[in-house]
């Protein structure tokens, strides 16, 4: 069978299963918009590619199916790479198709040319320039395939516009010929027997042993596993801003987020531990703070997928390569038998009753307003949380507002959660909140957003108004770049440089409206819950909804940057001493 | 201060031999920032793989973390790291030295001590090669450096491993790809 490079690429998206692409198109992705137009694969049409890299992202945060986008050459692959880099640094599977010049244009400066590869070749898990077009089916299965196994990341295929013109013989490779063209890509799936065995042993026993569990754990789906684990031995469990939902946070065991704004109980558990257990962790600088003072009497089991994570930061005592999924099963099958053996678990009674005195003296909590003062985020926050259907998914920006959505929403479930975490994209919530609305369309999808994230990317509101994907956005309106007016606040002596935004500029009730949504004003606290109520009565469009909240607010707890966990301020109304 | 051979060691990796697979090695070295000593790479005895011989300072970085991280590029297949107390090394120096007739005669009995070749011969500088362990190049390049050099290019080295006793390849065990 004969078929054009184009119509092979959008039959090889098809067998891959993409059932949405986020895209835009130009001139050299063109001929691939053609044979589009023919197949059951769903297009939205972006304004701004970022947009669509954001959106893919969101739809395989929720669904655990790679996101796919498609854009054309030039300013539109460049566009790309915010989204590209978020997604690598967040393990997000994503595929991401760019046009290119023609071959024999390529090296010439031609118009809309750029080295796509060269330039996404750090930001991309793999990457591939694909020259001729009967190379393209197997260029498509392998970006699938790397993107999805492993430690899942992004993937980029570049193809030159004669490439998709020009005709070849179709063939759509096994998973053998796949695996042949890849030999040196076998991802670890198993843990080493020995090495869960040894980490058995330390579990066994621990006396202050802690569950550190990151984002691998949602990518492993192992959230059922960790669970079983959890209540096995009953260590307690701590959820890192990219693993929130993964354990549920209504469980006794569940002590929240720790880190820079983690609760006091999960940071200080971490720090005083004698054995963390981290699972899909990359002892990131937000969770240990400075690394020569984190959780210094603690052994580490160190369980995750990519071997290059291990002893990156802290070095492991025992190391285990594999599935988090895998090997948690595998460690709850050891324990089980090292029980029934008679191998007894040391006691933690101490260490719990520790611990619950910690979660009972120092909750994340605030100041409420006083009668006629400003509205607090933070409050708007836990209306929200508290009036959200069930099986609500929370989506974030970056800042103030995805700190407190994180502390003070109430996660039961996986995959209820989408942030940018690694990178920490400003703008990435309403395209994210927009993916994950198409790849959830039965679930509420609530973005909680800043309003300096807001005016990065709120354009991708017109998509979602024309393509009827009738998303929620909250805006914690303080006028500021909060989060960075806080720091100048506290560390550069209140000295507040280029951070306010504008109180009166723009009207996002106005802007929301001619984007084709409904745009509501929350000035006060009686105002929060009706309008809450009347968004989520909406569902034939989005919703914005300005909440306007009181600047001066600050995000508590926090370990100033480079400090360690040891030194992390509370707000004024609690008591350190009492965390000794 | 660590000695030259635990400061530097050889990694022998075999790759892919695809488009871009060297400024994907080179990129990660740069931006993980790992410190390269030397680059050498051409073509493996198996069609479709080429062969790099790197040099790494692992007086900054761990060499575990280097392979680790160098495992995570799709194209790399095999890495081996060589023992220099048991792998034969080489490498390549060309230089042209300053040599006016008088001091020709002492610039070529040093190329002679040396067992280098002298490949051309100037009105007043001459060209020459040597081929030999790193440490053996260094001196010789000390040497010249007396006459004046005008241009000097080394190839970096290259290495196998040595033949007398059991294969002395030590295959750094891949833990498993992640990406
Ligand atoms: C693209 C990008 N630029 C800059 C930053 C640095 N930054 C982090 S939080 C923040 C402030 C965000 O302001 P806003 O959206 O209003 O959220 P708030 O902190 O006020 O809740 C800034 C500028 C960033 N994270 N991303
Ligand atoms: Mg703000």
């Amino acid at each position: 069978m004969k078929l054009t490079g184009a119509q092979a690429l959008i039959k090889s998206l098809e067998l891959e299963g993409t059932e949405v692409i986020f895209g835009l198109p130009g001139g050299c992705i063109l001929p691939a918009y053609d044979p589009l137009l023919d197949s059951p694969i769903r297009h939205i049409l972006v304004r701004h590619e970022q947009g669509a890299g954001h959106m893919a992202e969101g739809y395989a945060h929720v669904t655990g199916r790679p996101g796919v986008a498609m854009v054309t050459s030039g300013p539109a692959a460049t566009n790309m790479v915010t989204p590209l880099m978020d997604a690598y640094m967040d393990s997000i599977p994503m595929v991401c198709i760019t046009g290119q010049v023609s071959t024999g244009a390529i090296g010439t400066d031609a118009f809309q040319e750029c080295d796509t590869v060269g330039i996404t070749r750090s930001c991309t898990k793999h990457n591939e320039l694909v020259m001729r077009p009967e190379d393209l089916p197997l260029a498509i299965r392998q970006a699938f395939h790397i993107a999805t196994t492993g430690r899942p990341g992004p993937t980029l295929v570049d193809v030159p516009k004669d490439v998709l013109q020009n005709s070849m013989e179709w063939h759509w490779p096994t998973d053998q010929e796949v695996a042949d063209s890849l030999p040196g890509y076998r991802p670890n799936m198993k843990g080493h027997g020995r090495m869960i065995k040894e980490a058995a042993k330390l579990i066994l026993a621990a006396e202050r042993p802690v569950l550190y569990v990151g984002g691998g754990i949602l990518k492993a789906r192992a959230a059922e596993a960790l669970r079983e684990l959890a209540e096995l031995t009953g260590i307690h469990v701590v959820t890192t801003l990219m693993a929130r939902g993964a354990f549920p946070d209504d469980h006794p065991l569940c002590l929240g987020m720790p880190g820079m704004h983690g609760n006091a109980a999960a940071t200080t558990a971490m720090q005083r531990s004698d054995l963390l257990i981290a699972l899909g962790a990359r002892f990131d600088d937000r969770i240990t703070g400075k690394v020569a003072g984190f959780a210094p009497q603690a052994k580490v089991i160190h369980v995750d997928i990519d071997p290059a994570e291990q002893g990156k930061v802290r070095r492991p005592d025992v190391p285990i390569v594999g599935d988090c999924r895998l090997v948690v099963e595998e460690l709850i099958r050891v324990i089980r038998s090292m029980r029934s053996a008679g191998t007894e678990q040391a006691d933690t009674g101490a260490w719990r009753s520790t611990i619950s005195g910690w979660r009972e003296l120092f909750p994340v909590a605030y100041e409420p307003s006083q009668p006629g003062e400003a509205l607090k985020p933070q409050f708007c926050m836990e209306q929200l949380r508290d009036h959200a259907p069930e099986g609500t998914i929370l989506v974030s920006g970056v800042g103030q507002h995805q700190m407190w959505a994180s502390q003070y929403w109430n996660f039961t479930e996986p995959y209820s959660w989408v942030n940018s975490g690694g990178l920490g994209t400003m703008g990435f919530s309403v395209p994210a909140a927009i993916g994950a609305k198409v790849g959830r369309p039965d679930r509420t999808v609530w973005a909680v957003d800043g309003d300096g994230c807001f005016q990065m990317t709120a354009q991708e509101l017109v998509t979602a108004s024309v393509e009827r994907i009738p998303v929620k956005v909250a805006i914690l309106n303080n006028s500021y770049l909060g989060m960075v007016r806080q720091w100048q606040e506290m560390f550069y002596d209140e000295r507040y440089s280029e951070v306010y935004l504008s109180p009166e500029l723009p009207d996002f009730v106005k802007w929301a409206e001619a984007m084709g949504c409904v745009g509501i004003r929350v000035d006060s606290p009686e105002e929060v819950q009706p309008a809450i109520d009347k968004a989520n009565a909406v569902d034939d469009r989005p919703v914005v909804v300005d909440f306007r909240v009181d600047a001066r607010e600050k995000v508590f707890p926090m370990v100033p940057a480079g400090c360690s966990n040891d030194e992390l301020i509370l707000p004024h109304f609690q008591n350190k001493e009492q965390l000794a | 201060m660590s000695t030259e051979l635990e400061r530097y060691h050889i990694l022998s990796v075999l790759v892919q031999n695809r488009p871009g697979v060297l400024a994907r090695v080179a990129g990660l070295f740069a931006r993980r920032d790992f410190n390269i000593y030397s680059l050498a790479v051409a073509p493996a005895e198996d069609d479709g793989f080429s062969r790099i011989t790197i040099v790494v300072d692992v007086e900054s970085t761990p060499l575990e973390q280097i392979t680790k991280q160098l495992f995570k590029l799709i194209e790399v297949v095999k890495i081996s790291e060589l023992d220099p107390r048991r792998s034969v090394e080489r490498e390549l120096l060309l230089a042209t030295v300053r040599a006016n007739p008088d001091q020709r005669g002492q610039v070529i009995e040093l190329v002679n001590v040396f067992e280098g070749k002298i490949l051309a011969v100037g009105t007043d500088a001459v060209t020459v090669s040597l081929d030999g362990y790193p440490a053996q190049l260094d001196d010789f390049e000390a040497l010249l450096a007396g006459y004046g050099i005008v241009e000097l290019q080394r190839t970096g080295r290259v290495a196998l491993p040595k033949l007398d006793r059991e294969a002395r390849l030590r295959a750094v065990n891949n833990p498993g790809k992640a990406g």
